[in-house]
């Protein structure tokens, strides 16, 4: 069967973001103070046909880690979403 | 004397193949276009992979040329030790496909850069920087979103004791880790840049400090250094 699939990619911990800084700099002028640490990524979407939401999730990961991220600088999370 | 064939690589979205062409007729070898489908290089001397938005950028850059079926033969061609030059968008193509350590993420700023730089040689030990001299200043101009250049500490500890970093930035535009502006593979044969000196050619437009990396590459003469007075 298909199973709804999200795969989150965000910058390793100690990569400079400087998107993610660019935004935070950017709250306060629009009058959303006290957020912090944001992070920019990238989230993907997609059906994957496999046997189990298990099965689905292990071919998503390395699909993510293949071609998704860029593992010397990113991190990939799959996980099964509601549509 | 025969000249050498350098092959350059164009993907959907090079841009700078021309230039890069250009450049090696200019020193008196022959260049030849290599569509990124065609998976055998019989005949080439050397690879170049020129700048420019392989496959739109998508994704990431590079991320996607490094499927593209040329690939296969361009790293079977470096391991068996064939130069290898990746410019801008080529040297993204390089780190993406695993030829080249690091990663090159955007730049400090978030700013496309196109300006003139003084990088500097910081290595002599690549195939692209063999003919220059340590400490020797080139200017040549950058191109680019995505040229801050990153690695891990202990591969970054690899290529400094390998002197695997051949050209440093004098004035960092992009917040490239340790002022990196090309590194090579630790042979040497396979070296990625993020400016451009295939359009530091002439004085006429600008530079001709080009001339001695492509020099290098291209095997010509490795001739010594005379300083501009």
């Amino acid at each position: 069967m298909n199973y709804f699939v999200i795969v989150d990619v965000t910058l390793r911990r100690g990569i400079s973001d400087p998107e993610g800084s660019t935004i935070e700099r950017a709250l306060p002028a629009l009058g959303f103070t006290g957020v912090s640490n944001v992070h920019a990524g990238k989230s993907f979407r997609f059906d994957v046909e496999a046997d189990s939401e298990g099965a689905a999730l292990e071919k998503a990961t390395a699909l993510a880690e293949r071609l998704l991220s860029n593992p010397v600088i990113e991190d990939a999370s799959a996980r099964i979403g509601e549509r | 004397m025969t000249k050498r064939r350098i092959g350059v690589v164009v993907f959907p979205g090079s841009n700078c193949e021309y230039d890069a062409a250009a450049a090696v007729t200019r020193l008196g070898d022959e260049a030849e276009f290599v569509w990124h489908t065609r998976t055998d290089l019989k005949g080439i001397d050397g690879v170049i992979l020129p700048g420019g938005f392989a496959h739109g950028d998508y994704l990431r850059p590079g991320a996607l040329a490094r499927f593209s079926p040329v690939m296969g033969a361009v790293e079977r061609f470096a391991a068996d030790g064939g130069p290898v030059l990746g410019i801008c968008n080529g040297f993204q193509v390089l780190v993406e496909a695993g030829m080249l350590p690091g990663a090159l993420q955007k730049n400090r700023g978030l700013t496309f850069l196109c300006q003139p730089t003084t990088i500097v040689v910081t290595s002599t030990s690549s195939v692209l920087t063999r003919g220059a001299k340590v400490g020797q200043e080139l200017v040549v101009p950058i191109n680019h979103f995505s040229g801050s250049y990153t690695c891990d500490d202990e591969t970054h500890d690899e290529l400094v004791r390998n002197k695997q970093i051949v050209l440093r930035y004098k004035d960092n535009p992009n917040g490239s880790r340790d002022d990196i502006a090309g590194v090579a593979n630790e042979a040497g044969n396979v070296v990625g840049l993020m400016p451009h000196p295939e359009r530091a050619m002439s004085t006429l437009t600008g530079s001709a400090d080009g001339w001695v990396l492509f020099e290098s590459f291209l095997g010509v003469r490795v001739v010594p250094f005379v300083r501009a007075s």
